[in-house]
């Protein structure tokens, strides 16, 4: 099938952009709307933008690791996330906050952990089945 | 006076959003039903700004960035497929 070029051209400027956006939302999500969810589905969105604009298999060289490799690391990160607080003897999954907060992230917690592993999740999850529907079709 | 133009944008994007679902509802061919969608989604959109103005709600402005988003991303899928139908 012929690929549009107006498309392909707009999907790699498009795709930066929206990533730069689910970042601000995940950074964003805790006491405002945003948060891992939205802005995991927001990047994968845009990496699906970049699949249909040009090819699934140029998206398959564009993901550094596995979908699937994507999915366990941000479980990973949110049980760390939930550990963290026993390690100090307080209940599972208490959110514990540095005392300065860093320049452009704003303030750092095991919150943001878990939200950082629900964005990774999402993601890993999303593109895990839309490249496998892709991958099937292109048979 | 203000309130009443208030009302006259929320009835011309029902009015919009009516035309636009009686335009999906019949057809009479895909490419249409297509279209129909895509302008639901960004009437609604118009709809949460107005209102986000109306009511003073600057959060419901994200929501407008993302439906605009994740809308254009519909309607390019859709016309993937209808292109790959033909």
């Amino acid at each position: 099938m012929k690929r549009s070029i107006l498309l392909a051209t707009a999907a790699r400027y498009l795709m930066p952009l929206m990533l730069i956006f689910s970042v601000f939302l995940l950074l964003r999500g805790h006491n405002e709307i945003g948060g891992g969810f939205v802005g995991g589905l927001v990047a994968a969105s845009a990496l699906m933008l970049y699949g249909i604009a040009i090819s699934p298999a140029a998206l398959r060289t564009l993901l550094p690791v596995e979908p699937r490799l994507l999915v366990g690391l941000g479980l990973l990160a949110a049980l760390t996330s939930g550990l963290l607080p026993v390690l100090t003897g307080r209940p599972f999954l208490t959110g514990l906050w540095l005392k300065t907060p860093l320049p452009v992230i704003g303030k750092v917690g095991t919150p943001l952990l878990f939200d950082t592993g629900v964005y990774f999740v999402v993601v890993g999850v999303v593109m895990w089945i839309l490249l496998s529907l892709a991958e099937e079709e292109a048979k | 006076m203000t309130d009443a133009l208030w009302i006259l944008i929320l009835a011309l994007l029902s009015a919009g959003l009516v035309f636009a679902f009686i335009r999906l509802a019949r057809g009479p061919y895909l490419p249409d039903r297509v279209i129909a969608l895509d302008l639901i989604s960004i009437l609604a959109m118009g709809f949460i700004v107005a209102y986000a103005v109306r009511f003073d709600q600057p959060n419901f402005l994200d929501v407008a960035i993302i439906l605009a988003i994740i809308s254009f991303l519909g309607t390019v899928a859709f016309a993937y497929y209808l292109e790959r139908r033909v």
